[in-house]
Order: C-alpha cells, then sequence, then structure tokens
C-alpha cells in the first residue's frame, strides 16, 4: 500500500533518508533515471518521445517532527520542533527517535499535581521531554544522540467514509500522486522532483527548479481542510471530499492564472471535481519554483489535509484519487499542447 | 499454561478499554487470563470481578484476604453530535484535556467501535493569542471521517470514548501506554497468584478486580462488605518520579512496590509488609499520606465493623494520560511481596490486628 509506505517512513527536514529510499525503489523500475543531488533532493525522469515542454511535477519528502537538543541529567530527553509545529499537539504522544526507530513517550503532569490555573496554559515546549525508560543520562546516551530527530509514532489506517489517517500526509500525499505519475508513459519529458527540507522555508525547491530547468512545474501538496467546528464557513481553507484544491495566492506566491484556469477547464471536461484554497495561509515550494532562473510558470494542486502539522491527519482518498486524475490529465493537456506559455 | 506470560497479558489488558461503569469487556478479558490460577470466579452487583483461590487452613479457622485491584480506566463520554457528525464530550474520571488534543481514539457504539481523531487547529490559521491557550474538554471535537447522517445512525449520547494506545517497550524493562492506572496492579495480581502458587498458604485469597474506582471507589465497598475478609489489601498506582512532581509523594521507577502508612491502613498490616520486603531482601519504598489514600483502601476499611486494610502502590508516571509509564519489575515484585506477606497469614495474626492494648 503506496500511500503506508510512504507515511509511515521518517523524513524530518534535514533527515529525509528513510523516505527518499522507500521512493526510491518505488520508482526506479518506472523511470528512465532516478538521481540524487547534494542537498539530497531526488529526480525521478522520464524523457518520453523527447517533444513537447518540460515538465517538473514536485512534492516535497520531509515532515515536520523534532529533533533531540539535549539529554538531561536524570535520562530524560530536550527536544526542539523541526518545522512549524504548534506546541499543544505534542503532549502525552509517543514518537520513535532515529533511524533504529527507538521509543519514546512525551509525558504530561498528572492532574492530581497540578495547580490552579495551571490546566488553562499549553505546556510549553522547553517544559517537556521525551522519555525513553533511561534514568540517567549515560543510559539515554546508549540509544539518542542530541541531533537524532524522532516522528509520531502513528500508523496508515483507512477508516470512515472512504478517508485514511497516518503522520505526513503533508506531503507524502503528493509524493505518492508523482508515484503514480512515474508509472505512466507520456511524450514529452516529465521530471518527478521530490524535494528536501520544505517545512523549514522551501529550501530544496530553488535548486531543484534551477537544475531541471522545466517549462512549467506543477507541485503536489497537502494542504489545510479545516472544515471542522469553529471554522466559519467563508475561512474554511478547503473541506474534506470536495476534490483538489486549487491555490489561488498564498504566503509564498500569487499563482499563475492562465495556469489556474486551465487546470479548472481540464477538471471541468473530465468531469473531476475541484475546489478553490481559501485561504492566504501557508506557503509551498512553487514559492521558489516560480522565481527560479528566469522565471517558471508553476501551479499547485493539494490535496485537503486535516489536523496537518499534527500526530493523526486525516484524508478522503477520493480527493487524493481525484488529484492522481486531475495531474494525469493536465499532463495529457500539456502532451496535446493544450497549454502554452 | 506451562509458564504465565503476564506482561504480555497486562499489555492486552491495556490495549482493552473499560471506563468507569463500563467494565464488562474488561471484566470478560480479566476472567480468561485468569483460567490457569482458579474457575471459580464470579461478578457481583456491583460488577466486581471476584476470583477465589482456595487457601490450605482448616476451614473453621481459615483466614481470608481480599486483593482489590481496580479494573476501570478514566475516559469520555460522548455528549453531543454536532452538525458534520462531530462528537462533543465529557471527561468520566480526572483527563486533562490537554493530553487529549489529536489523540487517536475509539467511539464504543453499540454496534462496535468507530476510530476518531481528536481535532486540533493548524499553526498555519492559528493566532498567538490562541497558542497561549489551552482548550477546556468543552471546546475539543471528536472528528470520525463520516457524514453526519452516518454518525447519528452509529453512535448515542452517553457512549464511552477512549483513547486508542498500542502500548510501547521502552528501555530498561519500561512499558508505556493508557490505563497502567490501573492494569499495572492488575498484572501485579496475576504475579501474586503465579508465586502464591510456589507457595504453602493457610488463607483463602479472594482475587477482586473492582469497578469505578476512578469515579469515587464505587466498586470496592460492596466487594469488601460481601467478602468479609479479614483482611483486603488494595493495589493501585502511586506518583512515580519526575520533574514537577513532589519529592516527598513521588518515587523513582524501578525502586519496588511503595507500601503505604498512615491512618487509612492498619498499622499492622504496613508493618507486616514491610517485614516481609525486608525480609526478601527486596527494594520497597515508604507511601505517606495524612488522610485518603485516594485508593479502594479508603472505601475498605470502613466496611462491615471495619475490615483491616492495607495498600501497596506501583510508581507510574504521566498518571491519568496515555502514556503512563511503569517498570515492569516494579509489577513483578509488588506480586512477590503480596504472595509472601499473605502466605504468613494464619489465624492467630488475624486475631492481633483487633488487639490495641497492653497489660
Amino acid at each position: 500500500m503506496l500511500l503506508k509506505r510512504l507515511t509511515e517512513a521518517s523524513g524530518p527536514s534535514g533527515h529525509e533518508d528513510e523516505i527518499r529510499q522507500v521512493i526510491y525503489e518505488e520508482v526506479r523500475d518506472h523511470v528512465d533515471r532516478v538521481y540524487t543531488d547534494s542537498l539530497g533532493n531526488l529526480y525521478a525522469e522520464k524523457d518520453g518521445k523527447g517533444t513537447g515542454p518540460k515538465v517538473m511535477l514536485c512534492a516535497h519528502m520531509d515532515e515536520c517532527a523534532v529533533m533531540i537538543s539535549s539529554v538531561d541529567a536524570n535520562g530524560l530527553l530536550q527536544f526542539r520542533h523541526v518545522g512549524g509545529l504548534d506546541d499543544r499537539v505534542l503532549l502525552a504522544k509517543p514518537v520513535l527517535i532515529g533511524e533504529k526507530r527507538i521509543p519514546g513517550v512525551i509525558g504530561s503532569k498528572p492532574p492530581h499535581h497540578q495547580k490552579g490555573t495551571e490546566r488553562s496554559k499549553p505546556v510549553s515546549l522547553e517544559q517537556l521531554r521525551i522519555d525513553i525508560g533511561a534514568s540517567t543520562r549515560e543510559e539515554a546516551l546508549q540509544h539518542v544522540q542530541p541531533g537524532d530527530v524522532a516522528v509520531f509514532a502513528t500508523t496508515y489506517e483507512e477508516f470512515g467514509a472512504n478517508c485514511a489517517k497516518s503522520k505526513s500526509f503533508d506531503d507524502r500525499v503528493g509524493c505518492a500522486v508523482l508515484v503514480e505519475m512515474a508509472k505512466l508513459s507520456f511524450d514529452m519529458p516529465v521530471v518527478l522532483a521530490f524535494t528536501v527540507q520544505e517545512e523549514i522555508g522551501l529550501r530544496g525547491a530553488g535548486p531543484a527548479a534551477y537544475r531541471v530547468q522545466p517549462d512549467i512545474a506543477l507541485v503536489l501538496e497537502g494542504t489545510l481542510a479545516s472544515d471542522t467546528p469553529g471554522t466559519v464557513v467563508h475561512a474554511r481553507a478547503t473541506a474534506l471530499g470536495q476534490g483538489p484544491a486549487l491555490s489561488l495566492v498564498d504566503g509564498s506566491s500569487i499563482h499563475n492564472r492562465k495556469f489556474r484556469e486551465h487546470m479548472m477547464k481540464v477538471a471541468e471536461e473530465n468531469g473531476i471535481p475541484y475546489q478553490m484554497r481559501n485561504t492566504t495561509a501557508g506557503g509551498n515550494d512553487a514559492g521558489r519554483i516560480h522565481l527560479t532562473r528566469e522565471g517558471i510558470i508553476s501551479g499547485v494542486v493539494s490535496v485537503p489535509v486535516r489536523y496537518i502539522h499534527a500526530p493523526a491527519q486525516i484524508i478522503s482518498l477520493g480527493d487524493y484519487e481525484n488529484t492522481v486524475r486531475l495531474t494525469e490529465k493536465f499532463l495529457r493537456s500539456v502532451e496535446q499542447g493544450g497549454f502554452q506559455r | 499454561m506451562s509458564e504465565w506470560n503476564i506482561r504480555e497479558t497486562m499489555k492486552q489488558l491495556m490495549t482493552a478499554s473499560g471506563i468507569s461503569g463500563h467494565e464488562a469487556g474488561i471484566a470478560d478479558l480479566i476472567k480468561e487470563a485468569l483460567a490457569p490460577f482458579t474457575t471459580d470466579v464470579r461478578t457481583d452487583r456491583a460488577g466486581n470481578l471476584i476470583a477465589k483461590v482456595a487457601g490450605e487452613g482448616t476451614p473453621a479457622t481459615r483466614p481470608s484476604v481480599l486483593l482489590a485491584a481496580h479494573m476501570d480506566e478514566i475516559g469520555l463520554m460522548v455528549t453531543k453530535i454536532e452538525g458534520g457528525g462531530f462528537l462533543r464530550v465529557t471527561n468520566v474520571g480526572g483527563v486533562d484535556p490537554r493530553t487529549q488534543v489529536a489523540q487517536e481514539v475509539l467511539v464504543h457504539a453499540a454496534d462496535g467501535d468507530l476510530l476518531g481523531i481528536v481535532g486540533s487547529k493548524p499553526p498555519h490559521l492559528t493566532s498567538a493569542e490562541e497558542r497561549g491557550k489551552a482548550a477546556p474538554l468543552e471546546e475539543l471535537f471528536i472528528d470520525l471521517a463520516l457524514p453526519d447522517s452516518v454518525v447519528r445512525e452509529k453512535v448515542r449520547v452517553g457512549d464511552p470514548v477512549t483513547i486508542r494506545r498500542t502500548p510501547f517497550e521502552l528501555q530498561f524493562d519500561r512499558i508505556a501506554g493508557k490505563s497502567l492506572d490501573n492494569r499495572a496492579s492488575v498484572a501485579s495480581v496475576f504475579e501474586c497468584l503465579a508465586e502464591l502458587k510456589k507457595l504453602r498458604t493457610e488463607a483463602d485469597v479472594y482475587a477482586v478486580f473492582t469497578t469505578q474506582e476512578e469515579r469515587g471507589r464505587v466498586g470496592a465497598g460492596p466487594a469488601a462488605y460481601g467478602i468479609q475478609p479479614d483482611i483486603a489489601i488494595a493495589i493501585d498506582v502511586t506518583f512515580g518520579e519526575m520533574p514537577g512532581a513532589p519529592a516527598d509523594a513521588s518515587f523513582p521507577l524501578g525502586s519496588g512496590p511503595a507500601i503505604f502508612y498512615g491512618a487509612n491502613c492498619h498499622r499492622k498490616i504496613s508493618q507486616g509488609l514491610t517485614m516481609t520486603a525486608e525480609r526478601l531482601n527486596m527494594a520497597y519504598e515508604r507511601e505517606i499520606v495524612m488522610g485518603d489514600s485516594g485508593t479502594d483502601a479508603w472505601a475498605m476499611y470502613v466496611q462491615r465493623a471495619g475490615i483491616p486494610t492495607g495498600l501497596v502502590s506501583i510508581p507510574v508516571r504521566y498518571m491519568h494520560s496515555s502514556v503512563e509509564t511503569v517498570c515492569y519489575r516494579d509489577i513483578e515484585q509488588t506480586g512477590i511481596l503480596l504472595a509472601h506477606y499473605i502466605s504468613g497469614i494464619d489465624h492467630a495474626y488475624v486475631e492481633g490486628l483487633s488487639c490495641y492494648l497492653k497489660d
């Protein structure tokens, strides 16, 4: 199961080793060549017949996680965020640390020992610790070193009405779309770029786009779904089950209008549901790609993800499948000369 | 079973659920696990599961000992189905809402368990002011990823909810997961029964798995009243040493059973347990509480004309969270301590518990 393999793999920003290997093994038999660059970006190239514009599809491999920053005398581990995490989702969660996946838990103070208004305040990162069972610093150092990264110990599982939960759908769901595209044949050259370090400032995508030098780039993302209690309808970024989301504007770019209108046309012609991403919050690799070299026409299609950047995230498998379809139909439209700069 | 793998049994019991007042499922599992020790198992009207292991003493003067480990756990209960099929909940027992955010939960509906996620707002859409506040339970919601109509068909107000957590084996003999309060003590009762098989014991032993401890020790009183033992011992968890825990009321994991001293327990039983630990050369701690121990011991001590009561506790870190952590050796040692204490009990010892005067 592709989504299971991709989401359960570890890959905090700058530490994408495990997820990169998983993707490599998924795509290597379907493409003309696979290679990595010095940053750790993974490229899978399909030459096609060599005619038509070169298209780069981009999805980031990295995920929000934590890094062990020091080990206390009592054997508990202090840690810091890698990427944008809200401290409030960390309490009482199990994590897996380092390559050996050493289990640890983020502990919480018993309610019995809490005083007054303590409960109305979040526990700050400075107070949180990971417990691996060690009683002394020496014991802890037998298993973990400062600099080791830890991911949430969440498993992939399908549930509800054609939905799935796992960690890191942002952006393994985009990686999965790219892997599916690797299995298809196109006339024009298609480069699948699996980037590093998106979550700490879109670091991998710029060099990737510079190297690939595509005519067109499409970023596949997992994005905010906020169709949940406490959010007014018009402020909802996207809603689960309403199809792939097309970006208008976000913190990293104002998206190419012609590109977007083309995507809408492709979706409508093929009967694929879609929605607009109704928020300006967030950002993604398109923010770097569209400013690379003399500028690259870029678009973003996203799978809505509820509880993004939290240990257990939810997607609609229908949205995922429709994103795969829309991406393929988009590539076919380019193949047929339907989208020109 | 030639060998009891109580550690694995405990992990299975931790995975099962049974919030206060809804212990039937966990009781069935405990009953199954009791098979190697006794088939004399019944349930009383308060829902307590009572297993009897007969002693060897002459029936007329054979003492009886009640071991009480509560089998219920804290959890949540559905209070409302919101538009969109999201669930609102209240707490059953002492739940810190901050430990519920972003958890996977099971909603125990009539037709089976439903997986849900406790919602959280993405950091991208959260203001700095919001991040400085911890949401009260009323603001949390559970997402079943099901349409409104399906949720209303499957879920009822009053359905219990528990966090879904696979137990984790940490390093250095530690186990982490939910409901170690009080499945750790349930396991220590099993360890005790296994140890008793190796010993000569006069007393009848009643292993009682009590209900609704987390909601005011509801089950233990009726159990002690009904069984009318000569001695009752509660087994529960106590606070594991951790940053922020009071130094005089928390115990390092791996430091052995904590033997209770204070008015909630009969002093001779506390002393008897201590002498047993000394005799076994076993590491132990003393837990000191002035009044209410906060355990089944409080309810049992004053049943009928008074039942001499003791309390042994197992240190647990992160109590009342889904990552409670124990050192398994503490559980094992607690069982061994109880078994050796019980095997030393005879009629004269019981009589002595009521003697306070000096001539």
